[in-house]
């Protein structure tokens, strides 16, 4: 069977597109990354891939507000191909400022409802300033094509803005209910640490938010940095553990994209 | 035309405000200052043949520019008043004009892209101050912390709604410099005044020039010359000959052979006189030569005449690395400063060979105590704790954008840095084999690429040999930069796509656009070709600049390549497909246009504006004309000769990230007699030393830093349960393949007082342990060097750098590593205001621990400030280290893995008089036993004595240990030593026996404990609290 294809969104600033393309492909994917005006003007180029990946960075130095002129573009020429491309059953993975974009487009947490007024955004950590450090993370019950539900993750933050907020309690509540706040952080068990368990002061401890499909993942972490053992902060005290917690999210979203595996394709 | 101003304003905790701003400007001179809230503002103008209304930029605002989630706005129209609240203080700070706003950049473009028709965007940010204040005093305070009026303009109250200003456009007119009727003083005077910075002999030498040409030069012309000819372009001390009479350097013979080593201390050397014909090459790049003939150290691919030095990495690649400084930017300017000292750093990695990809970023920052009273900081100097705050974030801001880790690096606090804080920029990257040699050819189209050019930057490289005083923040806010990293982004994009193109590399040479601007760019790319430019092509970011500042102009994020011209079409191409935008200024090679001059032959450098020749210039000239100096210098010491066997240097040493140091005022004194001793003296004695600025944590900065994009990390800055320091930083630069590469810095000014010499070696023996403390190959390891100094005018000042150049070849030669890359940055003094001197002095006083080194050399350098009324640097070298892993599964880290494992303390010789010889089979004993898998954890040992660094391998392991057979057995704890190690053993008879056969020394130090308390004999203490004396923040709290 042919390797899934994967599209990897670059623009000015994209910066963690060349290791994002190698986890795919040490998942078993085949990975190519497009610049936006390539995918502006093929949107057909979409038609091949099983899955569209916005990796992390500072798209056009992150200017106004991380990922902003990068979903304002991606609204104004791009919003009928992606949602479309969901619907055909495409998976779609938005990391750190990935994320940002997916959620300030609307497509996060409801892709059906982007044409609406935005009820969720991320914005400034909470305290300030950017922080590169490990967190611990745990996955939801709901049903998300790149997560093993209930299971734990160690993965790398590295952003100054990551905190997950929604306009009013209702707007959370409609999330939380749902299950949509499928990646939390939480202490860890492993290391006893000064520092909060939740790094930015993220509402209900969000790291990453599903739509009602799965299928739509966007996670503020880096799971493309944890790939292989050595990338680990305690690779060296592990001894033989060389689970590879981000390798293990890229590995199970290339399982759902092989025939018989494909998660339900009608919104719910 | 039709105007508006846009107000963001957070909607989240309408009433706290912003509590950090608050804070500090409480602290910098408002106390009774309540909340404080901060709005940014837009200016969208749109032209008046089609201007915007309230509803297109109402949604504007509400489509691109709020977060409807955590912000709203404010729309005020031309003719519209901006509200000021009662009772409150309303503060805007606005960019000035010219200075570069990435965020208005963006929205422009962005709104043109969407289809409005916008003529121009600005931004400022507004403060609110509850709280009605004196208009100067909040002017003031608010200019100290929350701006710098050198780029920006803090208005009280509002500037309201003005149009933007509009350069001032002048008429196009060559203008000649009458050079030719100058005497001596008129020459020096232009040299002074125009900021050539040249000396009388160089201005001679210019006027011969041109007597013999029968003109006058252009005022581009004598710019050109100034720049080429700039300390900082040319590095001509350096390479100046030299004539050094003074004490004998210990370890060698004058001419490069090594003579025996661990010769008797330096005091009682014989006096000797020595000629250098060229410093640089008879000393540093004489090293290499003789590493490399003698077929050790890595291979080297590149050294000394690119713009970074490479090395072999592996089959296919080499490793490029080159450190520059950005000390005079960063003084007036400190976040710009750093920010651009990092691209400039970059640009040179990229404009390396043909190209190389940056991996690694490095940051190595000299500054003043950040405590430092905040009512005695002389005039012109910003407080130490800003400069550092700012530094910070600017390598922060920079390397993050552009998707580079900044990896490894140091900050050392020294009083005498408070004029001239040093800044230190890296830049690692990975280059094919078959991509490392360039040479643009006649016919090359010269093709400028990345960010427009303006007026920013002017005089960068010849403000760079100026000597920094109380007035040059107004003199030079000009040279002060702010970058865009994302221009420069694209152009890393494009240059690697056009490298990498499936046709092959579309050019055929390529460099930076830096210090001297395209003067320095074209002028060296075509040196043996000649050039032709054409300066009206040049795009810029506003009309208005003279032809001579198109040329000279330092604006960021631009490269200058060389194409073919069959290749121009598909480069520009994939410009285009890149988003970086690249023009055609002209050709390489003689052009059928030849200047005025044309009859002397050989290559010239001719550039025109508007078809007019403005510049007509004798490349041999300009490269090889420089008058050759010869310079004298001395060196006596001033110091008793060193006990035999003791170390008497107790100065402050640099603070490694992760590592290391202690400073005089925190090393353990002896009680004052009379005193009662504390009960656990070596309990206090370590809190103090962990807690020493200089040794202390450096979390808060590492974690500003994204260390870990490119997924190459494997040994990161702070490492193991406890985050504590790591040694150097491991990358596994090829994700694919297991072999690394480790990065790593030395430096040691607390020795320069008492002789460079050793201070080098002992820069040189740090970076190279560092190395090998994480698992790198002490044989395949290269260094570069980075001196900063005072006034080399000064034969003493000039007879230290002879010293510590001496000291890097004796080092290079002895332990087989080559310099490939350096740089120097000279004149770093500070002309105080004479009012200022002797409040200087005693603050400085009161930072000198009460005995040491540094106390007992007071004197002799408070004598020269007060005689001279310039506060000059302790001289500086900072040896960065690049060495190969052979295989990052092998790579060890510093924290303690296991209780019952055996710890030893492995090498360990004294800083000064120590044999290079002995020391290298220390380094490589470690290395072996790494490779051998016989080390779980291994730390290097310095500053602070093998103590602190058990103490360290503690916190971050989150484990204790027992030393109290170590006390016994090696009892001065705290003695900063060389070519040490404090290692973890699983089976230490194994590792003894192996290290007996190597001849290095090791004693036994005690064991590894699972629980968290260290036995030190009769005392003890917890790890949590190691942790807290070292987790003390540098500035934690202040200005």
């Amino acid at each position: 069977m042919p390797a899934p294809r994967v599209c990897i969104l670059r623009v000015a600033g994209t910066n963690c597109d060349v290791e994002t393309q190698y986890a795919w492909e040490l998942a078993g994917a085949h990975a190519e990354r497009i610049h936006i005006r390539r995918l502006i003007e093929r949107p057909a180029l979409l038609d091949a891939c099983a899955a569209l990946t916005l990796p992390g960075g500072f798209s056009y130095g992150d200017d106004i507000s991380a990922g902003r002129i990068f979903a304002a573009q991606v609204q104004r020429h791009l919003l009928d191909a992606v949602v479309g491309f969901i619907d055909r059953g495409g998976l779609v993975l938005g990391v750190c400022n990935g994320f940002q974009v997916l959620v300030k487009t609307g497509l996060l947490p409801f892709p059906g409802e982007t044409g609406g007024p935005r009820r969720c955004s991320v914005t400034y950590n909470q305290p300030r300033g950017f922080q590169d450090r490990w967190v611990t993370l745990a996955a939801g019950d709901h049903e998300c094509a790149f997560l093993e539900p209930g299971r734990r993750y160690e993965l790398p933050i590295a952003h100054g803005e990551g905190r997950v907020v929604f306009s009013d309690e209702p707007a959370l509540r409609r999330v939380t209910d749902a299950g949509l706040d499928v990646l939390r952080y939480v202490p860890s068990e492993a290391v006893p640490s000064d520092e909060p368990f939740n790094p930015n002061g993220s509402q209900a401890d969000v790291a990453g938010l599903c739509d009602p499909t799965g299928r739509v993942f966007g996670l503020m972490p880096h799971p493309e940095r944890f790939v292989v053992a050595t990338q680990h902060p305690r690779w060296t005290a592990r001894g033989g553990d060389a689970r590879s917690d981000g390798l293990a999210i890229f590995r199970r979203a290339v399982a759902c994209m092989a025939p018989g595996r494909a998660l339900a394709t009608t919104s719910e | 035309m039709s105007l508006y101003r846009i107000e963001i304003i957070e909607i989240e905790a309408p009433d706290a405000g912003d509590e950090r701003l608050a804070g500090r400007l409480r602290e910098a001179g408002l106390p009774e200052l309540g909340a404080v809230h901060a709005s940014r503002l837009f200016f969208i103008e749109s032209p008046a043949d089609a201007p915007l209304d309230d509803a297109s930029m109402r949604a504007i605002a509400a489509d691109l520019l709020v977060d409807p989630v955590v912000e709203r706005f404010e729309l005020l129209s031309a003719g519209q008043e901006v509200r000021l609240p009662p009772g409150k203080t309303c503060v805007e700070v606005h960019p000035r004009p010219g200075v570069m706003d990435p965020v208005a950049e963006s929205v422009l473009a962005e709104l043109r892209a969407a289809g409005h028709a916008v003529q121009s965007v600005r931004t400022a940010r507004r403060y609110v101050l509850d709280g009605a204040f004196a208009a100067p005093r909040v002017r003031q305070t608010v200019a100290r912390v929350l701006a710098n009026e050198c780029i920006e303009e803090v208005v009280v109250g509002t500037l309201g709604l003005r149009p933007a200003p509009q350069p001032p456009l002048r008429e196009f007119r060559v203008r000649h410099v009458e050079l030719r009727a100058l005497n001596e003083a008129g020459l020096e005077r232009l040299s002074r005044e125009g900021h050539l910075f040249l000396s009388l002999d160089e201005m001679r030498t210019v006027r011969a020039h041109f007597d013999l040409l029968g003109r006058d030069p252009t005022d581009l012309e004598l710019e050109t010359i100034a720049q080429t000819w700039s300390e900082h372009c040319v590095h001509k001390t350096l390479k100046s000959a030299v004539v050094y009479r003074g004490a004998a350097m210990p370890n060698s013979t004058h001419g490069g052979r090594t003579g025996p080593t661990g010769c008797g201390p330096e005091g009682e050397a014989a006096e000797v006189e020595l000629r250098y014909a060229n410093l640089l090459r008879d000393t540093i790049v004489r090293a290499t030569d003789a590493v490399v003939a003698a077929g050790r150290g890595p291979r080297c691919l590149s050294v000394f005449k690119d713009n970074a030095g490479i090395i072999e990495f592996d089959e296919e690649y080499g490793v490029a690395f080159k450190v520059e400084t950005h000390n005079h930017p960063s003084a007036i300017e400190p976040y710009g400063g750093a920010a651009t000292g990092v691209g400039g750093c970059v640009r040179d990695v990229i404009g390396c060979g043909l190209g190389a990809r940056p991996i690694a970023n490095t940051d190595v920052f000299c500054v003043a105590p950040s405590d430092w009273p905040a009512d005695a900081v002389p005039r012109g100097v910003l407080h130490p704790w800003r400069v550092l705050r700012g530094v910070v974030s600017g390598v922060a801001d920079y390397g993050n954008r552009l998707g580079i880790p900044t990896v490894n690096g140091a900050i050392c606090f020294d009083p005498r840095y408070l004029g001239n804080p040093l800044v230190f920029c890296g830049c690692v990257g990975l280059i094919p084999r078959d991509r490392v040699e360039k040479a643009a050819r006649p016919g090359d189209r010269i093709v400028l690429i990345g960010g427009r050019t303006g007026r920013d930057g002017i005089h960068g490289a010849t403000f760079s040999s100026a000597e920094l005083s109380d007035t040059h923040a107004d003199e030079f806010s000009h040279a002060v930069q702010i970058g865009n990293a994302i221009t420069e982004k694209r152009v890393l994009d494009a240059v690697l796509a056009a490298r990498d193109d499936e046709r092959g590399c579309l050019f055929s040479a390529i460099t930076d656009c830096g210090a001297g601007g395209l003067s320095s760019a074209v002028g060296e790319m075509g040196e043996h070709t000649g050039a032709v430019v054409d300066l009206e092509r040049v795009p810029l970011k506003y009309a208005g600049l003279r032809y001579d500042e198109i040329w000279i102009s330092e604006a960021q994020e631009r490269m200058v390549l060389a194409v073919p011209p069959q290749n121009l079409d598909r480069f520009l191409e994939i410009m285009r497909q890149e988003e970086c935008e690249a023009t055609v200024i002209g050709t390489f090679g003689d052009s059928p246009g030849r200047g005025r001059d044309a009859a002397r032959g050989g290559p010239r450098l001719i550039v025109r504006y508007a078809g007019e020749v403005v510049g007509d210039l004798d490349m041999m000239f300009l490269h090889n004309g420089l008058p050759r100096r010869e310079r004298d210098a001395s060196w006596t010491s001033a110091h008793r000769a060193p006990p035999s066997g003791l170390n008497p240097d107790a100065d402050p040493g640099a603070g490694a990230w992760g590592s290391d140091r202690s400073a005089p005022q925190a090393r353990p004194q002896a009680p004052a007699p009379g005193s009662s001793p504390p009960d656990t003296p070596l309990v206090s004695a370590l809190h103090a030393v962990l807690s020493d600025p200089n040794a202390a944590s450096k979390a808060w900065v590492v974690r500003q830093y994204d260390h870990e994009v490119q997924g190459g990390s494997v040994v990161k800055p702070l490492g193991g349960p406890g985050d504590g320091p790591n040694d150097a930083a491991v990358l596994r630069p090829r994700l694919d393949r297991t072999r690394g590469i480790a990065v790593a810095c030395g430096l040691a000014p607390g020795l320069s007082d008492l002789d460079p010499y050793w201070m080098a070696l002992n820069a040189v023996d740090e970076a190279l342990r560092n190395v090998v403390a994480v698992g790198g190959d002490p044989r395949r390891t290269a260094v570069l060097d980075n001196f900063c100094w005072g006034r080399v005018d000064d034969p003493r000042q000039l007879g230290g750098l002879v010293r510590a150049c001496q000291g890097c070849h004796d080092a290079g030669v002895a332990y087989g590593v080559p310099f490939i890359s350096g740089k120097d940055s000279l004149n770093n003094e500070f002309a105080l205001d004479a009012a200022d001197v002797e409040p200087l002095l005693t603050t400085i006083g009161r930072y000198l621990g009460a005995d040491g080194e540094s106390r007992r050399t007071w004197g002799e350098t408070a004598e020269r400030i007060r005689r001279t009324g310039r506060l000059s640097i302790p001289g500086t070298l900072l040896i960065s280290a690049v060495g190969i892993v052979e295989d990052v599964r092998r790579c060890v880290t510093a924290d303690l893995k296991c209780g019952g494992h055996a710890l030893l303390l492995v090498g360990g010789l004294p800083r000064v008089g120590f044999d290079l010889h002995a020391a290298l089979a220390v380094h490589v004993a470690v290395a072996d036993a790494i490779t051998a898998g016989l080390l779980r954890a291994c730390h290097d040992v310095s500053d602070g004595g093998w103590l602190m660094g058990a103490a360290e391998m503690a916190i971050g392991g989150a484990r204790g240990f027992d030393a109290s057979p170590g006390l016994r057995a090696a009892p001065d704890a705290f003695l900063p030593l060389a070519a040490a190690y404090v290692v973890e053993a699983a089976e230490p008879e194994t590792l003894r026996s192996r290290l007996d056969r190597a001849g290095v020394r090791h004693v036994l130090l005690g064991q590894v404990r699972d629980e968290r308390t260290c036995i030190l004999g009769d005392e003890r203490t917890d790890v949590a609290a190691l942790r807290r004396a070292w987790s003390v923040e540098a500035g934690d709290g202040r200005l």
